[in-house]
């Protein structure tokens, strides 16, 4: 068990507003070991955010435990939490979720900011994540001057700028025509051949097809 | 991101949105621009009035009607029971240590052929007044005693009065109207300036016995007492007191040594400036509301980019410093504007008034604009600072 990075045991995730409570995860159970490229596909609502929203360690099970790299993160604080997604974990939204009027390296450089990582350093790294998806052009370039998929992958860049053990994807395609998407999985499967653990959501089978391991959720439970 | 780093990046916030952060600051900006401009102006003032006090010579005390300063102070307005005696005892009685003038005014309207000078300040006064008040005769001379013993209507003119009514021509010899009774001029004082726009020199000085006869005056406005020692002004100042004091009560007349009006002068403007400081305090916290208003307009506009900061690895004190850095920049640079303008202003002004900026001013108004910025940043760095999340990444 050496290899294994993520273990969930019996996680669910209970939403309680108000009178209302609504479980979206139920009893999960959940090993995915260090290199691996998975797919976790569902229809919407299904509860894959849910899950990856734990899984990045920005919400916490309602009950079960999680091992992050051998650490149960449970009782950890959220400045340790930021701390560990800072280190461990790197992002990809469907969104995009880049600052506007904020050139792709200084977009790429927000991780390293709160590594503490200084501001020439900042700028090496960041330009060589620029490069390994293939943007080392653009690097002055705002978002409102690139493409949808040219602003993914500056977000993928972001991801990866500070060498995380595991990148996750939630959707990172949902925005994309299918040529964008297609490019997009590859730099996935690139980083994965590199050694990087990939988690990748989708709903789209033909993206889903592209990873080792597939995992299918239905109403808040694991059924592949 | 070090502090440095975040400044320059608040900057660039700021001045990208250049009309939003310049409303923001104007409280600020009108705060401390008016502290350093108000300031400047009560210690001009101040200045002003001390060096035309200390100009007198410190050996000069001044007699005058009613009760200044003290913890009790007289209500309503007292009539002036100074008399001409008063001054004849003090002569007498002060010879061989101090000199005594006694002076009488009044407004009146000179005239001379056609031309008039309204509102001049006519002075009763004796003919040792030169020798206690420093003034400059430019031309001509000061009257002597037998001429104002013997009731003779001469006069000195200031240098308004000269330009009013001779046009620049000489007034020696000539005949001045005041007030109806022709007096013949013999002398012209320097000029003096004006003070807040007082003209120190639409004056005119006549014997005081033609004064009071003229205007049937018969109550002193001030006695000058100038002792020959620096060191006997207080000893001269208790003299004139017990003396004045067998005929008239403590509240009929006041005598003022230098020090004392230095004194009473300083807490004019002191409590002045402790006044006008206060105002311009209500506008810098004003001015902070504003701030407070605008960055948490601002979390909320960014509250995606805070929760992206947070998934991406800030601590909460990175998000708590970032915002509170931000208010500091934005009341730092109100701040900032306002100083200059503050003396730009007092530059400006101190051109028609004296001014004089100071530096405690500056460095106070700097200081409570910074100390505004941290009070009223703190409330939205912390909202920033505690936002969830998830919550903040999937608002719209
Ligand atoms: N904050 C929340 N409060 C209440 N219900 C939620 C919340 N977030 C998600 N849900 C519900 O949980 C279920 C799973 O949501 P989600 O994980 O976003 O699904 P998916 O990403 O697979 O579309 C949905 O029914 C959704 O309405
Ligand atoms: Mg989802």
């Amino acid at each position: 068990m050496k290899n294994s990075i993520i273990k969930l045991s019996h996680v669910s995730k209970i939403y309680q507003s108000e009178n209302i409570s609504f479980q979206a995860l139920k009893d999960i159970n959940l090993q995915i070991n260090k290199g691996e490229f998975v797919a976790i596909i569902g229809a919407s609502g299904s509860g894959k955010s849910t899950l990856m929203n734990i899984l990045g360690l920005l919400d916490k099970p309602t009950s079960g435990s999680y091992e992050l790299d051998g650490l149960s993160v449970a009782r950890l604080g959220q400045d340790t939490l930021a701390n560990i997604r800072n280190k461990k974990i790197g992002f990809v939204f469907q969104n995009f979720n880049l600052l506007p009027r904020t050139s792709a390296v200084e977009n790429v450089s927000l991780p390293l900011i709160y590594a503490g990582i200084s501001k020439k350093d900042r700028d090496i790294k960041a330009k060589g994540a620029l490069e390994q998806v293939g943007l080392g052009e653009k690097v002055g370039s705002h978002p409102n001057q690139l493409s949808g998929g040219q602003q993914q992958r500056v977000a993928i860049a972001r991801a990866l700028v500070n060498n995380p053990e595991v990148i996750l994807a939630d959707e990172p395609t949902g925005n994309l025509d299918s040529k964008s998407g297609t490019e997009i999985v590859r730099i996935f499967q690139r980083l994965n051949s590199k050694g990087h653990t990939i988690i990748i959501i989708t709903h789209e089978p033909e993206i889903a097809t592209h990873a080792k391991r597939i995992i299918k959720l239905k109403d808040g439970e694991i059924v592949k | 991101m070090n502090f440095t780093e975040v400044v320059a990046a608040s900057l660039k916030s700021i001045v990208s949105n250049r009309l939003r952060s310049f409303l923001t600051i104007l409280g600020i900006v009108i705060g401390v621009t008016s502290v350093i401009l108000l300031t400047s102006l009560v210690s001009g003032l101040k200045s002003y009035i001390t060096d035309q006090i200390q100009g007198l010579g410190s050996n000069l005390m001044f007699v005058i009607p009613g009760r200044v300063g003290g913890s009790r102070s007289p209500g309503g307005i007292q009539a002036n029971r100074l008399v001409m005696q008063d001054a004849i005892n003090l002569t007498n009685k002060l010879k061989g240590s101090a000199d005594v003038s006694a002076v009488v005014q009044k407004t009146a309207t000179l005239k001379y052929s056609a031309k008039n000078d309204k509102g001049a300040a006519v002075f009763g006064v004796q003919a040792n007044y030169p020798k206690l008040i420093s003034i400059k005769i430019i031309s001509g001379r000061f009257f002597n005693e037998s001429e104002a013993q013997g009731g003779k209507r001469v006069a000195i003119i200031g240098a308004t009065v000269k330009s009013n009514l001779f046009a620049g021509g000489s007034p020696l010899g000539k005949s001045v109207d005041v007030a109806g009774v022709k007096y013949s001029v013999i002398g012209e004082v320097g000029p003096r300036g004006s003070t807040f726009g007082v003209d120190m020199d639409n004056t005119i000085l006549i014997p005081l016995p033609a004064a009071t006869r003229q205007f049937g005056l018969d109550r002193l406005n001030t006695i000058y007492i100038s002792a020959f020692k620096a060191e006997g002004v207080k000893d001269i100042q208790n003299r004139a007191t017990a003396l004045l004091g067998k005929r008239l009560s403590e509240d009929d007349f006041s005598i003022l040594t230098q020090e004392q009006t230095l004194q009473t002068i300083s807490q004019i403007t002191s409590v002045l400036t402790i006044a006008l400081g206060g105002i311009a305090a209500i506008s810098l916290i004003v001015g902070g509301i504003g701030i407070m208003n605008i960055m948490l307009v601002s979390v909320t506009e960014r509250t995606r980019e805070i929760g992206l900061r947070k998934a991406l690895g800030a601590k909460q004190r990175d998000i708590r410093n970032q915002f509170l850095i931000e208010a500091l920049t934005l009341s730092g640079l109100g701040g900032i504007i306002g100083i200059v303008l503050g003396i730009v202003l007092s530059l400006v002004i101190g051109r028609f008034f004296t001014t004089a900026i100071t530096w405690w001013s500056i460095a106070l108004s700097f200081g409570f604009s910074m100390l505004v910025g941290v009070i009223f940043g703190v409330a939205p760095a912390i909202r920033a600072a505690k936002l969830d999340p998830i919550q903040a990444l999937r608002y719209e």
